[in-house]
C-alpha cells in the first residue's frame, strides 16, 4: 500500500533537498494561492501569529518585497533585517546572530547571505525553519521554483521540454538551482555562455554544456537569459559586455532557431541590450512579468508548507 | 617530566631503517643517550633503572613532524609552544618544525631566539624553528638568513604566504646556499587560486563555492623546481596533494633534482568529499582533492617520490572556524591522528613499518639536517613507543592540542604513540 504523501521539509535551503514529488507538490500549492493575489482583499488568515524575520546580508529589492508581501498575504507577521556581510563580520558571527534571533522566538527565518552554505549553518543553530532566498553562488531554490512554475503554467508540463539557459552559469545561484530542478522534473537543461562562465563538473549536475549560444537555443520550449554582473570584466572573464552582447545576447534573430511558442525568461534586474534585446525583453513570448507574479505565490507555497501546511 | 639514571625499553619490536633492523629486541636508555641496543632479554636493566615491558609494540626512533604551526608568538589563544609541542609529544612525535607564520613573523633572529628559548623552557619535543624566506613574508626583500641561522633555524619559508616573484625566489635559493638553509615551497599559484575555498571540480561547483584548482600547486611546483635546478640548489616541496605535484616531483628526482617533498595525512586519507554539507573542519590549503589525486599521492608515498608525512598541524579556534565556510580559517590539527592515520596505510599494505617509520622520523631528520631518525648506540634517545593495534575513538575531549579543529573527530581509530621520550626524558605515557 502506498503511503500518503506529506510534505515534510522544515527547511527549504536548496533544490538539491527536494524530491520532484515535493516540487510538484510545492508547484500545486503556488497555484492555488495565486488566486488570493487577485482578490480584492488581497488576505488570508493561514500565518496569523507567526514571526517572520527577513535576514538580508546582501541588497535585494524584488526577492524581498515578493517574500514580505507573500508572508503578509498570509497574515504573518514580518520584520527585517539588513545587514552588510562586512559590517556583520566585524562584530556578531553568524551563529550569534542565529542564537539571538531564536530568543525571540521567530517561526520562520528568510536568509539571503553571499557565503555559500550560510542557510545551512543558521539552520543547525536556530530552532526556526530556514528559507533560503540566495546564498553566494550556491542557490536560489524559490526563484527556481517560480520558474518552473511558470514553465509547467504555459507549457502545461515540464517532463521532456528543452530549456536554455545562457549566460554567467559560474556565478548565478539561479543557474544552478533551475538546473538541478528542471532536471528533477525531466526536462532537458542546456547551457551556454563564454567558457570562462562556465564553472567546472557542471556535466556532473545535469546541464549539457554548448559552446554556441545557437545550439542552446535551437528548438529550445524555454530560453532563459542570466544576468551578467558588470564587474565580471575584471576577473578577467569578459572581454566587454558588448562582445557578450553581440556573441551570446538573446536576439530575434537568435530566436528564430527556437521553438515558435518558445517562452523567454529572466530572474531580474535584467541589463537590456546585454543579457536581451529589448524587444525580446518586451516582447509576447517575454513571461518575465509572470515570472514575477508567480514569485509571490511561490513563497507563499513556502512558508506555508514548512509551518506544517495546517489551518487552511 | 620524568626521569631516570636509566630506562630499559624490554621485548619490543624494534623498526630501525637505517641500521636495517626489525626485529624484536632491547634498547637500554641512559643519560640521555642509546646505550645499548641488543635482542630481546639479552640486556639487563641496572640497578635504580626502570624497565618497561613493551610486548607487541613498535620501539622506533623519534617522529618528527617537519611542519607545522605553534602560533606563538602572537596566537596564543589557538596553541602555545607548550601546547603544541605536549600535543606533538602525544602523537609520538619527539620534534618539530615549525612555520613563521606567527604575529610577528619568525624573519629574525629575534623571534627565533625566542621560539627557541620557550621550547626549551616549557617544550615537550625538540622545535626546529623555519624562518621566513622574505622579511614579514611579504615576499619582496630577502629575510636575514645568515642571523637566522646563527640563531638556530633550520630552514626558509614563507609557508601560508607563497612567493609570488620568481625573481625573490630564484634569490632565496641562491643565497640559502651561503648559510646551509633549506628553503621549503609552500608551492601556491595565488592568481589562481586566490579567493578559492575547496578544490575545484563538480562539488565546488554543486556547493556554490569557489574552487582551487590543482594546476594552482602543479604551476608553481614547476616554476621552483625549474629555479632549484637551475641554480643547482635543493628544495622541498611543502603538503602536495595532487596527482600532477607528485608527477612533477617524480620526474624531478627521475633526472636527479635534490628536490624532496611532504604530504600530510589528510591528503591520503580524505577527498573534497569530507567537505560535506559545508564543515569548516574540512577546509585547508591546499584542499582535500579528488579520490584519483588521493590514490597517487599513496603511490608516491610508497615508491618514494614523497620523502615525507608532515602533518601542517595547523591550530584554529572556534572563532575562525564556526563562520560561514568561505569566511573560515584555512587547516586543520594533526599532531595527535598521525600515527593512526599512516598506519591504517600500513594495514592497507600501501606502505611497510620501515617505510612508515623513514617518513615520520628518517627522512624528516635528513631533509632538515637535525639529528634523530635511528637507533644507533650513542645516538640521543629519543624513542618514540607505538601501538599498532590499539583502538581509541578520537574525541574533543582528549584532544591536548588548545584548539580542536580536527576533521577525524568521532572517528575510530587503530594504532597510537603510547611513549614518547626526548634526550631519555619521558614526554608522554599512555601505558
Amino acid at each position: 500500500m502506498e503511503f500518503e504523501y506529506r510534505f515534510q521539509h522544515k527547511h527549504i535551503l536548496g533544490i538539491e533537498e527536494l524530491s520532484a514529488r515535493d516540487i510538484g507538490f510545492i508547484l500545486d500549492t503556488a497555484e492555488s494561492f495565486k488566486e488570493i493575489s487577485q482578490r480584492p482583499i488581497k488576505k488570508v488568515p493561514t500565518l496569523r501569529g507567526k514571526t517572520v524575520i527577513h535576514l538580508f546580508f546582501e541588497p535585494s529589492t524584488r526577492t524581498r518585497l515578493s517574500f514580505e508581501i507573500a508572508a503578509k498575504r498570509m497574515s504573518a507577521d514580518t520584520f527585517n533585517i539588513s545587514a552588510s556581510t562586512s559590517s556583520a563580520r566585524k562584530g556578531e558571527t553568524l551563529i550569534d546572530t542565529a542564537k539571538n534571533l531564536t530568543s525571540m522566538k521567530p517561526d520562520i527565518i528568510v536568509i539571503r547571505h553571499s557565503s555559500s552554505g550560510s542557510p545551512h549553518l543558521l539552520a543547525r543553530h536556530i530552532k526556526a525553519s530556514v528559507i533560503n532566498a540566495g546564498d553566494g553562488t550556491h542557490e536560489h531554490p524559490s526563484q527556481a521554483l517560480l520558474d518552473m512554475m511558470t514553465v509547467r503554467e504555459k507549457k502545461g508540463k515540464i517532463a521532456g521540454l528543452k530549456i536554455a539557459i545562457v549566460g554567467d552559469i559560474s556565478h548565478s545561484r539561479v543557474a544552478h538551482s533551475n538546473i538541478l530542478g528542471f532536471t528533477k522534473m525531466g526536462a532537458q537543461v542546456h547551457v551556454s555562455g563564454p567558457a570562462t562562465l562556465i564553472p567546472a563538473g557542471i556535466k556532473q549536475l545535469g546541464a549539457i554544456v554548448c559552446h554556441r549560444v545557437e545550439d542552446a537555443v535551437a528548438d529550445a520550449d524555454v530560453v532563459m537569459a542570466l544576468r551578467i554582473q558588470k564587474e565580471r570584466q575584471l576577473d578577467p572573464l569578459l572581454p566587454s559586455l558588448r562582445e557578450y552582447a553581440a556573441f551570446f545576447g538573446i536576439n530575434r534573430t537568435l530566436l528564430q532557431s527556437a521553438k515558435p511558442d518558445a517562452i523567454i525568461m529572466h530572474p531580474g534586474p535584467i541589463n537590456r541590450g546585454v543579457e536581451m534585446t529589448f524587444d525580446v525583453a518586451d516582447g509576447e513570448q517575454s513571461v518575465i512579468m509572470d515570472q514575477v507574479t508567480n514569485g509571490v505565490a511561490v513563497r507563499m507555497a513556502l512558508l506555508y508548507l514548512i509551518m506544517g501546511g495546517e489551518d487552511r | 617530566m620524568n626521569s631516570f639514571p636509566a630506562l630499559l625499553l624490554q621485548n619490543a619490536r624494534i623498526i630501525d631503517p637505517v641500521n636495517n633492523i626489525d626485529e624484536p629486541g632491547d634498547l637500554l636508555l641512559a643519560e640521555g643517550v642509546i646505550r645499548q641496543r641488543g635482542k630481546a632479554g639479552s640486556i639487563s636493566c641496572p640497578a635504580n633503572g626502570l624497565t618497561i615491558d613493551l610486548q607487541g609494540k613498535w620501539l622506533v626512533p623519534g617522529l618528527i613532524d617537519m611542519h607545522v604551526h605553534l602560533r606563538e608568538p602572537g596566537e596564543e589563544y589557538k596553541e602555545t609552544i607548550a601546547s603544541g609541542t605536549r600535543a606533538a609529544a602525544a602523537g609520538g612525535f619527539t620534534a618539530v618544525a615549525c612555520m613563521p607564520n606567527t604575529n610577528p613573523i619568525n624573519d629574525n633572529q629575534s623571534v627565533t631566539s625566542l621560539i627557541l628559548a620557550k621550547a626549551a623552557a616549557e617544550g615537550s619535543a625538540r622545535v626546529y624553528p623555519v624562518g621566513a624566506i622574505s622579511k614579514n613574508s611579504k615576499g619582496t626583500e630577502l629575510a636575514e638568513y645568515g642571523e637566522l641561522k646563527k640563531a638556530g633555524a633550520v630552514a626558509v619559508s614563507d609557508d601560508g604566504r607563497p612567493v609570488a616573484n620568481s625573481q625573490l625566489m630564484r634569490r632565496a635559493l641562491e643565497y640559502s646556499g651561503n648559510h646551509n638553509l633549506l628553503v621549503i615551497s609552500h608551492a601556491e599559484e595565488v592568481s589562481l587560486s586566490e579567493n578559492g575555498a575547496m578544490n575545484e571540480g563538480a562539488l565546488s561547483t554543486r556547493l556554490g563555492l569557489r574552487g582551487i584548482p590543482t594546476v594552482a600547486e602543479a604551476i608553481m611546483i614547476y616554476r621552483d623546481l625549474a629555479l632549484a635546478e637551475y641554480v643547482g640548489r635543493p628544495i622541498h616541496i611543502a603538503h602536495i596533494s595532487t596527482r600532477e605535484s607528485v608527477d612533477l616531483v617524480r620526474r624531478a628526482k627521475n633526472k636527479g633534482c635534490p628536490v624532496t617533498a611532504e604530504t600530510a595525512p589528510h591528503y591520503f586519507t580524505l577527498t573534497e568529499e569530507a567537505v560535506g554539507v559545508y564543515n569548516t573542519r574540512a577546509k585547508m590549503n591546499p584542499p582535500l582533492r579528488s579520490a584519483d589525486d588521493l590514490a597517487a599521492i599513496r603511490v608516491g608515498l610508497r615508491d618514494g617520490t614523497i620523502d615525507a608525512i608532515a602533518t601542517d598541524h595547523a591550530p584554529h579556534s572556534a572563532m575562525e572556524k564556526d563562520v560561514e565556510f568561505d569566511q573560515a580559517a584555512n587547516g586543520i590539527i594533526g599532531l595527535e591522528t598521525a600515527v593512526p592515520l599512516t598506519l591504517a596505510l600500513v594495514r592497507e599494505n600501501i606502505l611497510t613499518p620501515a617505510r612508515m617509520i623513514e617518513l615520520l622520523s628518517v627522512q624528516p631528520a635528513r631533509i632538515l639536517g637535525v639529528a634523530g631518525g635511528s637507533l644507533s648506540e650513542g645516538n640521543s634517545a629519543d624513542i618514540t613507543v607505538i601501538d599498532p593495534g590499539k583502538t581509541f575513538v578520537y574525541r574533543e575531549e582528549d584532544i591536548v592540542s588548545k584548539s580542536a579543529n580536527s576533521p577525524f573527530l568521532g572517528w575510530e581509530l587503530t594504532g597510537k604513540a603510547v611513549l614518547t621520550i626526548v634526550a631519555g626524558r619521558i614526554t608522554f605515557r599512555d601505558l
